[in-house]
């Protein structure tokens, strides 16, 4: 009975609440929707439309109500169903993502892996792979960086423009792109050195528009908005993966019948290895006085200087290194499209890599994987319902930051611990 | 000069001023070698703005700090950009608002503090990322290191947690630990016993004590628990309006008048704190 007393008062006051927001809502909705201008026969008349104004305030009435009754009743049992994640065991997470690799590999040879499945699959694979380079600057080390899309485009364009010149391989320009990519990402780095936060986001978003606008206007290396066509597929040991080559050809050296989807599978698997090397790369140096200094430096810049490190090597290095990773997906790209042009590289495909960052839980190499899947892989899926993808988008990072602000799957783990195995022994003993 | 120099800091007509503020003025006052000194003084007579010289984070508007190592190295840390003051000077600082990575585990923050070292024992991350036997052997050593000061600081059985989780006193510990494991050769605390209880404060004297003999280290302690700066410090500075109004022994400045007139301003009870010493 007492408990029932405690709990009329808030729903009173939600009554009381959506009561309100309706008279707001009737007020508003009086010039809004509550009059029209009709134009007849004998000139100018107000229309009026009460009932329209009664709905609004109905709607919004109801709506309100909803949402608090949603806030009081649903929170706590989602919090709950949420609170459940992060206790899962770091053992279980690391045996998932090996399943998840083991998967991966294996997917082509199931019976339902047709091409065009392969092909989105590669297009996922490919925005992971960004996410875990991002994660290193964003999720490590704290900088936000808008504008992270700009090194993508500079290793696409690198592969395309030093493979049309030099005629060099893709291998050879892979890492080269990397490179390239790398220094740009200390270029930038310098003039941010200072900046922090909202400050750090507007000026690499200056630099993504910056690299975006001058691949649109300099015609004369980029061939502007037209773009580069005819950019080399890749080859496997020099075998390549068309039906008629120059050189040898994969179907030819081992003697199977020629299939155009060959090349799918081919690079499905050669995104499949290089987004491995960056989840690989990332988690080994997070344990490493590289990446612990980045983290530092995210925790606290002056307590970092104050033992000794040098701000300005920790933050070029996080720059950089993040850089070359998207270097080598922007080749990857540029060899998997034949074509690119700047469109490619606009302001939203940035957005869409931070969002990955975000919502999988900054520094959480599987819950990159399960944004990924949920930011890219679903509009490609359904693509009738494209329209919507802004729309479903904003709902959901708003509803992942009221649900859950630290991400899908977040927790951190300790990059040493002092006894690793009385450690884990010790926590099954209360 | 066979004696290594008995001075480790010399300060030397040092001027902070901030616009129109002048929150240090020509103060000078040297720490000796192996010696606990004590910076005390009212609240924003410029105690902090000293480390803050001294440590690199201000540039000071005149003055000359200069830091001579055992070795007779010297550094004028005046005109050195603070991160080099840590690493290469080994003048390491604790903050009066607790600075740690609140994120990362305890033992973490240790190991962080070892970063110099590690990144040479890494190869810049080359050895580290191969996971060459060189750097193991080095992660293991940073890791015994840390395990040390953790038992010295009682703080083993929380190494794995987050280092935000800890209780206060215990994150005054581990700041302190974190300076520790940097290696210092001044070690500068601000304000280690603000917010602890009589016998964290005490356990904290005892450990600084011993500290000081067995690492051979110089400690700058800036102090407003005056029980604590009369028991531990060999001399003290007393700084108002950032000017130094007294120093010496701690029997010499505890019954100095100007002394006990600058404090009198301000709470009483430090003042008789000062006048009495630990009751
Ligand atoms: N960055 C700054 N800009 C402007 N004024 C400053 C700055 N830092 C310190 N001051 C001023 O210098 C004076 C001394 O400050 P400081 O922090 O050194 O005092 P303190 O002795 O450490 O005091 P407390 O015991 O309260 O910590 C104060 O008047 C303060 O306002
Ligand atoms: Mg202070």
């Amino acid at each position: 009975m007492a408990a029932a007393d405690r709990q009329r008062p808030p729903f009173v006051a939600m009554l009381r609440d959506s009561a309100l927001a309706a008279v707001v809502a009737a007020l508003l909705a009086v010039p809004l929707l509550g009059v029209r201008l009709v134009d007849n026969a004998s000139g100018l008349t107000l229309d009026r439309r009460l009932p329209l104004v009664l709905y609004a305030a109905a709607a919004v009435f109801a709506g309100r109500l909803l949402l608090s009754l949603a806030g009081r009743y649903l929170a706590p049992s989602l919090r709950g169903m949420t609170a459940s994640l992060p206790g899962m065991p770091r053992n279980s997470l690391v045996i998932f993502g090996w399943v998840l690799v083991a998967a991966a590999l294996l997917l082509p040879w199931m019976p339902f892996a047709e091409r065009n499945l392969i092909d989105k699959l590669t297009l996922i694979l490919i925005y992971v792979m960004l996410g875990w380079g991002l994660n290193i600057v964003v999720g490590l080390a704290g900088l936000l960086d808008l504008g992270y899309v700009a090194f993508y485009a500079i290793g696409a364009y690198a592969y395309a423009l030093l493979s049309m010149h030099f005629g060099l391989s893709f291998w050879i320009c892979l890492p080269l792109a990397g490179l390239i990519a790398a220094m740009f990402g200390i270029a930038l780095g310098f003039p941010v050195l200072r900046l922090r936060g909202d400050y750090l986001a507007i000026v690499t978003l200056g630099f993504g528009e910056i690299i975006r606008v001058v691949l649109l206007n300099w015609q004369a290396v980029t061939n502007g908005p037209n773009g580069i066509t005819g950019i080399e597929r890749p080859t496997l040991f020099g075998l390549s993966f068309s039906r008629a080559a120059d050189g040898p050809t994969f179907a030819g050296f081992f003697g199977i019948e020629y299939a155009p989807a060959q090349r799918v599978y081919f690079l499905y698997y050669l995104i499949l290895a290089l987004a491995m090397l960056t989840t690989l790369f990332a988690q080994r140096i997070r344990r490493l006085p590289t990446g612990r200094a980045w983290e530092a430096l995210r925790e606290d810049e002056i307590a970092c200087r104050s033992l000794g490190m040098n701000p300005v090597t920790v933050k070029l290095s996080a720059f950089a290194i993040g850089a070359s990773f998207a270097g080598l997906a922007g080749s990857f790209f540029a060899t998997r499209q034949g074509f690119i042009s700047p469109e490619s590289f606009s302001f939203i495909e940035s957005a869409t890599i931070l969002a990955i960052v975000v919502l999988g839980g900054m520094g959480s190499q599987i819950g990159i994987v399960l944004a990924a899947v949920l930011l890219v892989g679903l509009p490609e899926w359904f693509r009738d319902l494209a329209e919507y993808r802004m729309l479903v988008f904003g709902g959901a990072m708003v509803l992942i930051m009221l649900w859950r602000p630290q991400g899908l799957l977040s927790r951190r783990e300790p990059t040493v611990l002092l006894d690793p195995k009385p450690a884990s022994a010790e926590a099954t003993v209360p | 000069m066979s004696e290594p120099a008995a001075t480790l800091l010399q300060v030397d007509h040092l001027t902070m001023r901030f616009g129109g503020i002048t929150a240090i003025s020509d103060l000078s006052f040297a720490a000796k070698r192996g010696d606990i000194t004590a910076i005390i003084g009212p609240n924003g007579a410029g105690k902090t703005t000293v480390f803050n010289c001294l440590t690199g984070f201000y540039q000071p508007t005149v003055g000359r700090l200069e830091l001579t190592h055992e070795t007779g190295k010297r550094f004028l840390l005046e005109r050195m950009p603070d991160f080099r003051i840590a690493r290469d000077a080994h003048v390491v600082r604790t903050f009066q608002n607790i600075r740690l990575f609140a994120g990362m585990s305890v033992l973490e923050n240790l190991v962080v503090a070892q970063h110099i070292a590690l990144t040479r024992a890494s190869g810049y991350a080359v050895a580290g990322l191969l996971h060459l036997p060189v750097y193991r052997k080095a992660e293991r050593r940073a890791v015994e290191k840390a395990r040390y000061w953790l038992d010295r600081m009682g703080l083993t059985a929380s190494a794995d947690q987050p280092a935000g989780s800890l209780p206060y006193g215990s994150q005054r510990r581990l700041e302190i630990a974190r300076a520790m494991c940097a290696g210092p050769v001044l070690l500068c605390l601000d304000e280690p016993a603000a917010g602890l209880n009589t016998r964290e404060t005490n356990e904290l004297s005892d450990l600084l004590r011993d500290i000081r003999r067995e690492h051979g280290l110089s400690i700058l302690l800036i102090e407003h628990d005056m029980a604590l700066v009369m028991e531990i410090s060999d001399h003290v500075v007393v700084l108002d309006h950032g000017a130094c109004i007294c120093h010496g022994p701690p029997a010499k400045v505890r019954a100095d008048p100007a002394v006990i007139s600058a404090y009198l301003g301000t709470p009483e009870d430090e003042a008789i704190a000062l006048t009495r010493g630990r009751s």
